[in-house]
């Protein structure tokens, strides 16, 4: 009775424990790891806090800016490629799926039975130089000795791909089935057809600037590059993108990708395992900067400082971001 | 003769076991959703320019698949759907000149009233300065100017309804196909937005095609209606048609109530057809209803066509008369209700209007006997029962 009369203590009382956890295991950690960014020392002589040591943050940031713009260059590859595999797979699954739509959901999630570590070091042997997938090649003459892919920057992004696209899948399907499926048929039955010649251009457009970017990232030709990205995609996006699909469907699961590509773009960007594991030391991301910083190198003001760097960059890029999109996309867009 | 917007020939669409399939199996009686089933069973049909024409029937008897059909969402199994002459039957939706109004209006959420309403102009490459004018003018129409920047999840389902018309009609296409757009409303907004719908049919003159299961809405405002029942239709008429000569029990018993009696043919009369009652009463009926070889048959009248007379009065020359005991009686206001006993136990409905018996006390008492007497032109003749489940529909009682 006594919540009855006081109404307004319900919504607190249920948001305490999720508060208190974030208090405890986030607020004061974070807190904690700024105080450490100004110290100066080392382990065996003890930290010292002095606010002169923000001298720690412009130095790391000079030193590390490569692994940070590596960063930045992997986590967003991945993001778009999670993207390009997850959105056909998704939209599949929620207009296609019938009744294996349950199962085809399974079948996505089902990697995550398996430990993220095992997982990655699978990639490694089906990658490896003489591996499941090269090793026959190479007996066989179809592609040359020194032929490799493994410890290359494809691997690491391929692995981040593989690793997070589960992620950007859900999400989006969660978008494209919940809404109303007339709504295609609406568009159709308002002279929404093929998107011609639209759909040949933006296809070509698109995929021919991301293979440019592909081509500038790893060094390969660019115009070549560019040219067979055009190719796929003005083929691409001639057969596939419908004008109600741009029009109707695809706004309409904004939510979707915006929710997908942060919960895959933030993860990615902090992570370090795939490349310490299919990566070499050129395509170490910032993740293993402060892996090494803090767990080897024992420098804890450095690798608190790049943390900090980390976070911050993350919530401006999110900001930033989420103005682009529209915030309300998040929770609105697909009502009624 | 009016021009043919709209012409099915063998129009026929078998279900196969896929997800379409079984969720329109849901539907349908009787219907196996696995092995696939008849949705639309080889419908031959012509729809008139300028007509408001409605497809009636319950669900599961394949009006809406008949609709899906003409709009191009669903492809035949077999037969041909011509518009306006031209076979459109293998056009995907989009180069169909004809447009819909869903179920629930399916609004896109994310555009505003103006740019819903302008969408299919947009996809046609018509001019901005063109395309306002035209919506400005449809908004008119359909009563809701000022609502332009107005986001669907931000206006009310009547008002919903109008944008969806306005969003079809301003293509000016055709034929419009209406599925069951008034069945998510309130029965009082339900009542007005016929009107307008009637309204709006007239002043812009487009065929409309109208997709109800809901009888008195396919009366008050269709030109012609087709009842449709398992796949076919089983009568085609206007309103005025349907009801007071229903040929089939379906059509009787889904259009408003009938009284349908056993019935076998007796010798004419004086330019009559007679039938003999199962309570051994003879009736006349008009000699055009009487088909050769048709001996035993049910005799339909309406309730509200029967007078209740007390047995010492006179019954009016050449009227039919049956005597009855009245069982139950409810009063409605508009009318009071009345089940009658024939002599041999079978059950007539009788309405009758509450004005010379307007107070309870002054009406007929339980246990009463009577004698009814209709004219023999307010009769019907429809097969005989034959074990085919009945409708159960028995909605609209005593309108004035």
């Amino acid at each position: 009775m006594f919540l009855r009369r006081h109404r307004w203590i319900v919504p607190y009382a249920l948001l305490t424990p999720g508060l208190l956890w974030l208090a405890a295991f986030y607020v004061w950690p974070a807190v904690q790891m700024f105080v450490s960014s100004f110290w100066s020392g080392s382990v065996e002589r003890g930290f010292t806090f002095s606010l002169e040591n923000w001298t720690t943050y412009p130095d790391a940031l000079d030193r590390y800016s490569t692994q940070f713009q590596r960063s930045v260059l992997y986590a967003g590859a991945a993001t778009i490629l999670t993207f390009m595999i997850a959105y056909p797979l998704a939209y599949a699954i929620a207009f296609r799926g019938g009744r294996l739509k349950n199962l085809l959901l399974f079948l996505v999630v089902a990697p995550f039975f398996t430990s993220f570590l095992l997982r990655t070091i699978s990639w490694k042997i089906i990658l490896g130089d003489d591996g499941l997938v090269f090793g026959p090649l190479k007996t066989l003459g179809f592609v040359d000795d020194s032929f490799r892919v493994l410890a290359t920057p494809i691997a690491v992004i391929s692995g981040i791909t593989y690793n997070f696209l589960p992620f950007m899948v859900l999400p989006i399907y969660v978008s494209l089935e919940k809404g109303d499926q007339r709504l295609g048929e609406a568009a159709e039955d308002l002279y929404a057809g093929p998107w011609r010649p639209g759909g040949t251009i933006a296809g070509a457009i698109a995929s021919g600037l991301l293979f440019a970017l592909l081509g500038v990232a790893f060094g390969y030709s660019v115009p070549i590059m560019a040219a067979a990205g055009a190719v796929i995609g003005a083929v691409a996006g001639t057969l596939f993108l419908s004008e109600g699909f741009i029009r109707v469907t695809l706004p309409l699961s904004l939510p979707g990708v915006f929710a997908g590509s942060l919960l895959v773009f933030i993860p990615a960007l902090g992570d370090y395992v795939n490349a310490a594991l299919l990566g070499n030391p050129g395509t170490n991301m910032i993740g293993n900067v402060i892996q090494s910083r803090f767990l080897v190198n024992n420098d804890y003001p450095t690798a608190s400082a790049l943390s900090f760097i980390l976070m911050v960059a993350i919530l401006v890029a999110v900001a930033i971001y989420a103005r682009l999109l529209g915030t309300e996309s998040l929770t609105e867009g697909r009502r009624l | 003769m009016a021009d043919v917007a709209v012409r099915l020939v063998q129009l026929t669409k078998r279900f196969g076991g896929d997800a379409t399939g079984r969720r329109v199996a849901q539907y349908v009686e009787g219907a196996n959703p696995s092995s696939g089933f008849l949705a639309v069973d080889h419908i031959d049909l012509e729809v008139n320019d300028g007509e408001f024409f409605s497809l009636l029937g319950p669900s599961g008897c394949g009006k809406t698949t008949t609709l899906r059909m003409i709009g191009g969402f669903e492809q035949p199994t077999e037969g041909r759907i011509e518009l306006q002459g031209v076979d459109v039957t293998w056009l995907p939706p989009y180069r169909r000149n004809v447009n819909t109004v869903f179920q629930n209006y399916a609004l896109f959420p994310h555009l505003t009233v103006y740019e819903n309403v302008a969408f299919g102009l947009r996809r046609r490459k018509v001019a901005d300065s063109e395309i306002r004018k035209r919506v400005l003018e449809m908004l008119e129409l359909v009563e809701l100017p000022g609502y332009e920047r107005r986001k669907p999840s931000q206006i009310s389902g009547g008002q919903a309804q109008r944008v969806a018309l306005a969003r079809a009609l301003i293509n000016r296409p055709a034929v419009l196909l209406l599925d069951e757009p008034l069945g998510a409303l309130d029965l009082k907004l339900r009542k007005q937005m016929q009107v307008e719908l009637k309204r709006i049919q007239k002043e812009v003159g487009i065929t409309f095609i109208y997709v109800t299961h809901d009888q008195e809405e396919a009366m008050t405002m269709s030109d012609r209606i087709a009842v449709m029942n398992r796949g076919r239709y089983e009568q085609l008429g206007d309103p005025e048609a349907l009801y007071e000569r229903p040929e089939t029990r379906f059509v009787a018993g889904f259009l408003g109530v009938s009284n349908l009696l056993p019935a076998t043919a007796a010798e004419s009369l004086n330019g009559h057809a007679a039938f003999r009652l199962s309570d051994g009463s003879t009736v006349r009926v008009p000699a055009g209803l009487i088909e050769t070889g048709r001996n035993a048959v049910s005799l339909g009248v309406r309730p509200e066509k029967i007078r209740l007379i007390e047995v010492d009065k006179e019954v009016p020359a050449g009227m039919n008369r049956a005597a009855g005991t009245i069982v139950d009686a409810s009063y409605l206001g508009v009318s009071t209700q009345y089940i009658v006993a024939l002599r041999d136990g079978s059950r007539v409905t009788v309405y009758e209007q509450n004005v010379e018996r307007a107070t309870k006390a002054e009406l007929w008492a339980r246990g009463e006997e009577v004698v009814m007497a209709w004219s023999p032109d307010h009769c019907f003749v429809v097969e005989e029962e034959n074990g085919a489940t009945e409708p159960s529909v028995d909605e609209s009682v005593a309108v004035a």
